[in-house]
């Protein structure tokens, strides 16, 4: 079909849910919900073939915006936007963003059908709320413009501002302003080292541009790699985030309602790893793959040390918490630490692996906040204690909770086993203690997860109050159902899906192999006369 | 198209070429001797058909100023081009947002008198002059002018002890930095021998003068005088007293029209007439800049009032039209023109929502932070728009705030002003915090009583041209080429007709950017 072959796809998914949010703001109080539920089916109903129409390695004919010789992309789009500043439309997919774009378009209804009677004032609000949020994410996985990239990237902080302060918990207004500060940080020195870099891709190409194939094609000296990564890795960091940022998620999840924590560890949390990979290193190659050094070590060196660190701290810290959300949050920061491990390992398992968790934990992970937000609706508690038992009580909840209890530990069969174990082969080539020492942290996730479970599903039925409740209903297993089915699917069989990634991933690969270093300006060049001094400064490096 | 090419050294062409400021003072005359005409006695409050009648007389006056278009202009005492032309419209609809909030404000506050709508006009006549004016006795003129008018206006509410105090503090500052700027003036004039400030700056440029301590002195002079009058730090202190005191269309004016009027003639004086000594005088700015950008921000953070808080956030954004002035380059001076235009329509809605919230019964104002709890709960409509207008003053995408912003921040990076943008960056980060935070309390916070906020609303005129701006703020985003495109062109005139010979610094084109035909 022609639209699947257009960027009109990514274009109808990227604003689509932005009409459905009107819509479903203007439904009303009542039928909010159902509308947007109806935009969330259709929005993923549209997006599923493009898992069948994606050609793996395949492009766009373009020559003058997607020229030769850089990465390939397909539905893509070139529109001029602003023209006098070079800030255009432009989209595209690749076997990255596929996958992210699928993860999110699939999380939408299910996201929906979780706050169906979880959310029970303001819905209007809320559901327009969340259909702008999926709207705005899309469009962060497929921009291919600068500009494009970072108002998306700043955009939807709004509707995840509003879901946690207005619909999270009893510290929601805390958290929110926490998780809205320490984003911002971050984005803002992205936008100065975004227009920094504009001000020399316009001054280099002769017209002024935002694209990032332009972005792609700057000479930068060592200072400014350095400075540039630095600024980028912030705001990336941040959102992913990598252990000494990640203050702010704790919070922010445990007051998020089910559905804003479930875009969050779902997708939000990606959004930081896709623009590691996308832009963090393809835009300064020498000084991400450690040709440039640091104090003395390439910063992947850097990178897998705060991810390996990640791991196991966030792990331990998991293990003492009372607070079941808190620890699946806790849990989030150590899975996305094996994706900083799997991205730095610079190889193509590694980044298989990576993109493979970022997958894999986006299944699992909202799989068990919805399932504490359906333990929430019945008991109003996170809290560990107040369970146990429940096996006896509501058994088809208790088998869905030790699966994606499993799933997230990555026990074999499921998609966490597949994907950390390819992380782990990748960082073994490259550096064995960081696998040697990352690999513990499976066993780790053993301990916090599995003690987790046993207290809430086995041990004695103590509380009455944990007799009575009802079991899971049509809607909650039609949540999880689907949710099962692909985490097992990717557990046993994930060639389709590695197969799609590979071109893109090995793209990223050599992008990064490449060079694209130039050396220092001289400073303060003598205007003229032998100035021995100057010169051999100069010829010394 | 075919500009008809006016000779400003003849005195009956200053008919044509003063065409607004005389429609609009003749009108404002005509707003007065209405009132006078149609009320039976002095106490009695106005008939609401004066402030149609004002807001009639902008129309006009901005049919006429668009008139001016159709004309280029010789070395004289006005200028005649598309920036003049594009900050009388700014100002213009400073002027109609105000008297239009002012619609209900004043007979809640019983001080709906006609002279509130003359002064407005006549305050409008002098920003408008001040912002055309290229001789600097013009100046002068204007900023009294305007500035007689707005201490007035400040302490219109007379009954109210906060308005008087913010009046003679403004008044006795104001006078005070009036004596500055015509001690500035007359040193100027004693160095290069000219008031005309196209004259002036091929003076200097083409090394005719050379920059003397006496020349410097004036210059510093006329620094205060405008520091002043924009409220940039360390000249500010008046600002929030006279601001929080005033009525509050009347600070809507203050922040947005005299701001305006005062800063087209700031870039005028300097970078017109100084841009020879550019160097002399970009350092200071640059202190002054930077301070007012940090100042204010931390200071608006302490803030428990709203209006004191947008005072100060006016502040904050006088320091961020500093540095597309100190950019003293065509790109410069379109970010200014573009920012100037978002900043005017934001704060001026801003404002307005404000009014909306106040008490029926007593006409009180309600600014404290806290009188906004659970406000977007029975007024979501208010609550939206002035969720849009904080959002944009804080410069986040989807606004016409971010775009003005990075606008100016391409021009400071462009001439190698990079620590400028950055201090712009993070102390607008800075902002975010306390433009949040009404945010915060509007939507998350529950009310302190149930239907507390049943009494707030606006007049529908006063309705719809809040939601015309906040409509403009969102819409500027998206099709934001064409206003910038304009400004850019419009910017380009400075330079025109009896400015000053293009300097290096202000050297068109300097950018990457392509020039659209």
């Amino acid at each position: 079909m022609q639209f699947y072959q257009s960027h009109w796809i990514l274009t109808f998914l990227i604003f689509f849910p932005l009409v459905g949010a009107l819509a479903a703001y203007l439904a009303g109080e009542r039928n909010a919900r159902s509308v947007a539920l109806a935009v969330g089916l259709v929005e993923f109903l549209v997006s599923v073939p493009l898992f069948w129409t994606f050609v793996p390695g395949g492009g766009c004919a373009d020559p003058a915006t997607f020229p030769a010789g850089t990465p390939a992309f397909q539905n893509c789009a070139s529109y001029a936007w602003f023209p006098e500043w070079g800030i255009r439309y432009q989209v595209g997919m690749d076997g990255i963003s596929l996958f992210m774009v699928l993860l999110t378009t699939l999380l939408l209804p299910l996201m929906v059908l979780g706050s169906w009677t979880y959310i029970r004032d303001r819905r209007r609000g809320f559901y327009a709320s969340l259909l702008a949020l999926t709207g705005g994410v899309v469009g962060v996985f497929v921009a291919l413009d600068m500009f494009l990239f970072y108002v998306f990237w700043e955009v939807m902080l709004i509707p995840m501002y509003f879901m946690i302060g207005i619909w999270g918990g009893r510290e929601r207004v805390y958290a929110a302003v926490k998780f809205f500060l320490f984003t911002t940080v971050g984005s803002l020195l992205m936008l100065v080292a975004i227009l920094w870099l504009w001000w020399h891709v316009s001054s280099a190409a002769g017209h002024p541009s935002f694209s990032y194939f332009d972005f792609l094609r700057l000479p930068l000296t060592s200072l400014q790699q350095f400075l540039l990564f630095m600024a980028f890795a912030l705001a990336f960091a941040i959102k992913v985030p990598v252990f000494p940022f990640h203050t702010w998620l704790p919070h922010a999840h445990v007051q998020a309602p089910t559905a804003g924590s479930v875009v969050l560890a779902g997708v939000l949390l990606k959004m930081g790893t896709y623009g590691f990979i996308r832009f963090g290193l393809t835009l300064f190659p020498d000084f991400a793959a450690g040709k440039i050094l640091w104090h003395g070590h390439p910063i992947a060196q850097y990178a897998m040390i705060l991810g390996v660190i990640g791991i196991i701290y966030t792990a331990m810290v998991a293990a003492v918490q009372s607070n079941a959300k808190k620890l699946v949050a806790y849990t989030s920061v150590a899975h996305l630490g094996f994706v900083i491990l799997g991205i730095f390992a610079y190889n193509l398992q590694g980044m298989q692996g990576a993109l493979l968790v970022m997958i894999g934990h986006g299944l699992s992970t909202p799989m068990l906040f919805f399932l504490l937000g359906m333990l929430y609706e019945r008991r109003h508690s996170y809290e560990i204690d107040d369970f146990g038992g429940l096996a006896a009580s509501i058994p088809a909840f208790s088998a869905m909770l030790v699966f994606a209890g499993m799933a997230s530990v990555g026990l074999p069969t499921t998609a966490g086993f597949v994907s950390e174990f390819l992380v782990l082969l990748g960082t073994f080539e490259k550096h064995p203690w960081f696998a040697l020492i990352a690999a513990t942290g499976v066993i780790f996730a053993a301990y916090y997860m599995l003690p987790m479970v046993q207290k809430v599903v086995f041990n004695a039925l103590k509380r009455p109050e944990n007799r009575l409740i009802p079991d899971l209903n049509g809607r909650e297993l039609a949540i999880l159902v689907p949710l099962v089915a692909l985490i097992l699917w990717l557990g046993m069989y994930p060639k389709p899906v590695l197969d799609r990634m590979e071109p893109a991933a090995s793209t990223v690969l050599a992008q990064v192999q490449q060079s694209r270093w130039t050396p220092d300006p001289v400073r303060n060049r003598p205007a003229a006369g032998p100035a021995v001094g100057g010169v051999a400064m100069n010829g010394g490096r | 198209m075919g500009a008809t090419m006016l000779d400003l050294t003849h005195p009956s062409s200053y008919w044509t070429a003063l065409l607004p400021e005389i429609v609009l003072c003749a009108w404002a005359m005509l707003v007065l001797i209405v009132d006078v005409a149609q009320k039976g006695s002095r106490s009695e409050p106005s008939h609401p058909v004066i402030g149609w009648l004002a807001l009639a007389g902008l129309v006009v006056t901005a049919v006429a100023n668009a008139y001016l278009l159709r004309f280029r202009g010789g070395p004289g005492m006005v200028a005649l081009d598309s920036f003049r032309v594009f900050i009388n419209f700014v100002i213009l609809g400073s002027a109609a947002l105000t008297l239009l909030m002012a619609q209900g404000y004043l007979d809640r506050r019983g001080i709906n008198r006609g002279e509130f709508h003359g002064l407005v006009l006549f305050g409008t006549v002098g920003m408008m002059l001040m912002a055309g004016a290229r001789d600097l006795l013009m100046v002068f003129i204007a900023l009294e002018l305007m500035s007689i008018s707005v201490y007035v206006l400040a302490g219109f509410d007379r009954m109210d002890e906060r308005s008087v105090e913010g009046a003679l503090k403004y008044f006795l500052l104001g006078a005070f930095s009036s004596a500055f700027f015509l001690f500035g003036v007359a040193l100027s004039w004693g160095a290069t021998g000219t008031t005309d400030i196209g004259r002036m700056g091929q003076l200097l440029l083409g090394g005719g003068t050379a920059v003397t301590p006496l020349l410097l002195a004036g210059m510093a002079m006329l620094m205060v005088g405008f520091g002043f009058k924009v409220a940039a730090m360390p000249f500010h202190m008046w600002t929030p007293d006279a601001y929080d005191g005033a009525p509050t269309p009347v600070t809507a004016l203050m922040s947005t029209g005299v701001k305006a009027a005062a800063f087209a003639s700031f870039i005028r004086v300097f970078v017109i007439g100084f841009g020879g000594a550019i160097e002399r005088w970009q350092a200071i700015g640059f202190l002054i800049a930077a301070v007012t950008m940090i100042g204010a921000n931390l200071i608006a953070m302490t803030e428990g009032s709203l209006k004191r808080m947008l005072a100060y956030s006016s502040i904050a954004h006088a320091g961020y039209l500093l540095v597309a002035l100190l950019s003293a380059s065509e790109d410069g001076a379109a970010a200014f023109l573009f920012y100037l235009l978002v900043y005017t329509l934001m704060t001026a809605g801003a404002f307005a929502v404000l009014i909306a919230n106040s008490r029926e019964a007593t006409g009180q104002e309600r600014v404290a932070l806290e009188d906004w709890a659970g406000f977007a709960r029975e007024k979501p409509v208010l609550a939206a728009l002035f969720s849009v207008f904080l959002l944009s003053l804080a410069g986040f995408p989807l606004t016409a705030g971010f775009l003005g912003k990075l606008y100016i921040l391409r021009a400071a990076v462009a001439q190698g002003l990079t620590v400028l943008a950055v201090v712009l960056v993070l102390s607008s980060l800075v902002s975010y915090f306390y433009y949040l935070r009404v945010i915060v309390v509007m939507y998350m916070t529950p009310a302190r009583a149930e239907g507390e906020h049943r009494a707030a609303r606006l007049p529908s005129p006063a309705m719809a041209g809040v939601v015309l701006a906040a409509a403009l703020v969102v819409l500027l985003f998206f099709a934001g080429r064409w206003p910038l495109g304009w400004a850019q062109q419009s910017a380009a005139t400075l330079w025109r007709d009896g400015g000053a010979a293009a300097s290096p610094a202000a050297a068109p084109g300097t950018g990457p950017v392509a020039r659209v035909p």
